[in-house]
Parts: C-alpha cells; structure tokens; sequence
C-alpha cells in the first residue's frame, strides 16, 4: 500500500515518520502496521515505538543505536508495511449508560444535532468505532469516527473533574475516561467498564487498532453492576 | 495516608520536603497504551547518585525539590546525594554532595538550605523496593501510579530498601558533579523540529533572541515560558502526535512550553525545537522564577555533548567493578 510518507527527526534520540495529515481510517491503519513492523524488528537501542494518528514516534537511545540502520529499517516499514487481511476483528462491546446525571451533556448534544436523545443515543451507538491511537491519560483511546450529525465540538472551558467510566464526544471523536481528570469532552453516558486498570492481568482493555461498539443499558441494569 | 509496611529495612520520611518523589530511570515502552514516562528531571544526577553507591543505574531513589526532606534511616547503608546543593548533615555532622558515605542504622539524614540548582537525588545501596507499577517504580503525579501510591512521599511513609550488593566496597572517592548546576539561569541547545515548518520563517530566531522566564504553574509535566511569542504560520492545532522529551510545543498563546519528564505521551500543539539530551539535565535543575535560554546547534554538537556526559558517567560506574 503506497502511502506518502516522510522521516523527521524530533531532536536527537527519536525519529518521527509522518504519514499523510488527516484522521482518516486508511492513513491510521497503515500507521500502526509501520508501528507494529518497527516493533517487531526490536532494533537494538530503540526504547519505544508509539503509533498515534498518522505518525509513528521511534525512541532510541543514540549511543546504543546504528542510526543509519534504524532509518533505513524506518523506511523500509514505512513502505512495505500494510494492515493485516485477517477476518474483520470482533469489537469491543461497551455497555454504557446514556443521559440523566450519568450523561449530563446527552441534552445539549441533542439540541446541537436537532435529533431526540434517544436518537442521539441510537446514532452514537450502532456505529463499530476504530481505536486510532491511545493518550492523554494511561489507557484513553481515541475512538472514530462519530456521525456527523452529532459530532458536537468539546466544551471552550473544561471541566475541572470528569468521572472515571465517563463516555464522551468531541468533534468525530468519541472516549471513555480511564480515571477521574479534568476534560472538556461532552459527557454523554457512563460505563462499568475500565478502560485502565494496573491491578488487571491486562491492564489495557484497547489497543490502537482495535474496534469498539457500545450498546445501551438501563439504570437499574447500570446500578446493579456498580453495587457489585 | 497509605503505610507500608516492609517486613525488611526500612528508611522512615521524619519530614517529606516540598515535592520529594520515589524515581527510577522511567516507565519505558506503554507510551503506545498513553502510559506517560515519569523518571528523574536530571536523569544525569540519577545515574550519577546510582553509581557512587554502586546500584544498577535504572535504580529507584529520591528526587527531592527545592525545599529537602528529613529521613531516618533503620540500618546501616551507604548513600550519595548529586544534582543540586543543599546543606547536608547527618546527626548534625556536615556532609558533602557527590560522595558517598555511609549511614548508621538509626542516623537521621537532613537537607538543610539549597545553595543552588532546583533538585537533587539521593540513592540509597540495594535501592529503594517499593513494587513496581507496570515495570517501573518511577512516580508519574497526574495519573497518580509509582512510588508510594503515585504520590509525593509524606511525614511517616517507609521507603523498603532493596538488598545491597556490596555495603563497604562502594565508600570511593567523591566525585566532580557531572551537571553543571545553573544559578537561576541555563543556556541549552534545541535542534530544529520536528514542525518548524508550522511556524512564521523568523520564529527560530526570535526563540533564541532572548531569555524566557519559567512561570510559577510550571511543573514535571512541563515548564511554562514566559517570553517573546513565537509566531505560528499555519495556525497552532496539529493532528496530535508523539510528545518526547524537550520538546517546545508552542499553544496559540505563542508562549512555548518545555514538556519534561511526566509530559503526557501526545499532544496537538506544533513543535518548533528540542533540547538536546545531554542539556536536559541542566534544563532540569531549574525551577519557577528561573529563566532559560535557546541556542540552535547542530546533530553533531548534540552527540559529541552526549558522548562526553556518557564518558564522565561510566568512569565513575566502571570504579563499581
């Protein structure tokens, strides 16, 4: 799969390969297949390799690293790399409950899409979602894309405390809060779910690359699984 | 308040200090799970601390802030003290920073007035063993993981002490600190990138035209400048990306911060420059009120200071052999 792409260097212990600059399906998959070649060569000297939207970011240690090698092993995962052609994965089921004080912007990210909360609801969960890269706290995804219809952007001014399990949208983005952290995401439901959790066997419950489909649940269902 | 309990030796925090936190050498390799870094501000004094009392040198020892703490110790260990100068004494009697000396099971280690640079580090033999959070012990503060309960360390916490290799085998010779401590102000150099192409042609320039002061909201995720704005020309939000260490990103503010080492593992703000590595460390040892300036060099330069820093540090770890 030819996709442009170019190598910079970010200082002097980490290269960057840049893919073409869009959040785009396509352009990630082929990023985490070059982040997954990289990886998998585990060239002496590299530390980390960290796939996001469309770039990879390879750290090494300079004076424990050929560094004409890497590039040339950058460029070589860079062109050859592709998505693997295995069967479609089955996604992540997330159970989440939309609205009331669980979801307090489900109203206001139903007035911005001039559909019912239920439709809201209905669109933001039929959708199979990507996992495009993971950051801001231990264990967030960054999942897409969102129905336009109801891709409200995030709050102007965040709040000062998200609870953890909170599900929230941003622009075509749509996340779960690992652990309670300011956000400006607009919060839409909340789940059981962690998507973080250190004491866990698998601490990570996605990985980039992954998919993900939330279903509705109701309060009752929600209030019975938090008393457990 | 979360105790533990060692069943070994232990060394007791009589006072914590202003921001005294457990670092190893970083949480390496989950930047891809959003697992940020952590690890020591001057990652040179850290290592150095380690080798003067002959542990590996992604051990586990203090980081201590601006104002130092005061600990007693309930066995006997060598220990060494790198990185910035604070007035040390042990049961009253003076001591000296890069050299190790042993203390008594029972002595009490105080930092008293800092003389100069932002933090120092103290590595205790055997290192301290509290459990390691996905594969390091290193305290990261915002998502709260490490250490002791991903916090700073408070009056009464016990730090467990791994076992010593080797106690009075390591008492060598002190040693000439490796970073040279900035009073209240550095000068370090930035390669280009990786997005200078983001901002207005002149923007390198007007970087290192003038100093920039650490604003008082600064912090291990970052040092927040105050200076001349630096101008973007293709607006200030990229599509997020990796975030290493020492780079400038640069908000529509056009005031750069400088993301240490609890910098989160992605952000979307473009990146004009990056510290080198080996001028991080001094970066390091400066606090809020301090002011740091940016000089532009080339890869060469970059590798040639690295190299003489790495030279410096494994002289003093080949004399634990």
């Amino acid at each position: 799969m030819s996709i442009a792409y170019r190598i910079v260097p970010a200082g002097d212990s980490v290269l960057v390969v840049e893919f073409e600059e869009r959040i785009d399906p396509v352009v990630n998959a082929k990023t985490i297949a070059c982040a997954e070649a990289i990886q998998a060569a585990a060239s002496p000297g590299v530390r980390d390799v960290v796939p996001t939207h469309r770039s990879v970011a390879v750290y090494f240690d300079p004076l424990h690293t050929d560094t004409d090698a890497l590039v040339e092993q950058i460029t070589h995962a860079a062109e050859t790399s592709a998505p693997a052609a295995h069967a479609p994965q089955e996604p992540i089921r997330i159970p989440v409950c939309y609205g009331g004080d669980l979801g307090p912007d489900l109203a206001q990210v139903a007035t911005f899409a001039k559909l019912t909360e239920a439709e809201v609801v209905q669109l933001h969960s039929s959708a199979t979602y990507r996992v495009f890269m993971l950051g801001f706290v231990p264990g967030f995804a960054y999942l897409g894309l969102v129905d336009q219809r109801i891709a409200m952007p995030r709050h102007a001014t965040p709040r000062v405390r998200v609870p953890l399990g909170s599900v929230g949208i941003a622009g075509v983005q749509t996340g779960i809060y690992p652990a309670e952290t300011p956000g400006g995401w607009q919060l839409i439901g909340r789940t059981l779910v962690k998507p973080f959790d250190s004491s866990r066997e698998n601490p990570f419950l996605m990985k980039a690359g992954d998919a993900v489909q939330f279903y509705a649940i109701d309060r009752a269902a929600y209030d019975k699984g938090a008393a457990r | 308040m979360t105790h533990l309990t060692p069943s070994g030796p232990g060394v007791v925090v009589v006072k914590p200090g202003m921001l005294t936190t457990i670092q190893d050498s970083g949480r390496w390799g989950l930047q891809s799970r959003g697992v940020p870094v952590a690890g020591p501000m001057d990652a040179v004094s850290h290592r150095l601390a380690n080798a003067l009392v002959r542990n590996a040198p992604t051990a586990a020892g203090l980081e201590i802030t601006l104002l130092g703490p005061e600990l007693e110790f309930d066995d006997e260990r060598v220990v060494a003290i790198t990185g910035a100068h604070f007035d040390l004494s042990l049961d009253g009697r003076t001591m000296p920073s890069n050299a190790p000396f042993i203390v008594s099971a029972g002595a009490r280690l105080r930092f008293g007035a800092r003389r100069l640079g932002a933090r120092a580090y103290l590595a205790i033999s055997g290192g301290i063993a509290v459990p390691p959070t996905l594969g390091s012990r290193a305290t990261h503060l915002i998502s709260a993981m490490g250490g002791i309960g991903g916090r700073a360390l408070v009056a009464g916490d016990v730090l467990p002490l791994g076992e010593p290799t080797d106690v009075y085998g390591s008492v060598s010779m002190p040693q000439e600190a490796i970073v040279p401590l900035p009073d209240r102000h550095a000068r370090v150099r930035v390669l280009p990138g990786p997005q200078t192409a983001y901002f207005s042609s002149d923007a390198l320039d007007v970087l290192q035209s003038a100093s920039y002061v650490i604003a008082s909201n600064s912090d291990r995720m970052g040092f927040r400048l105050e200076g001349r704005p630096l101008t973007h020309a293709r607006g200030a939000d990229i599509i997020s990306d990796a975030t290493p260490l020492g780079v400038l990103q640069v908000p529509a503010s056009g005031q750069p911060i400088l993301l240490m080492a609890d910098r989160q593992t992605a952000g979307g703000y473009p990146k004009i420059a990056t510290v080198i590595t080996a001028d991080m460390p001094v970066a390091g040892q400066l606090g809020p009120g301090d002011t740091i300036a940016f000089a532009v060099c080339t890869m060469r330069e970059a590798l040639a200071a690295l190299i003489t820093q790495e030279r410096a540090l494994m002289a003093v770890e080949a004399r634990r052999a």
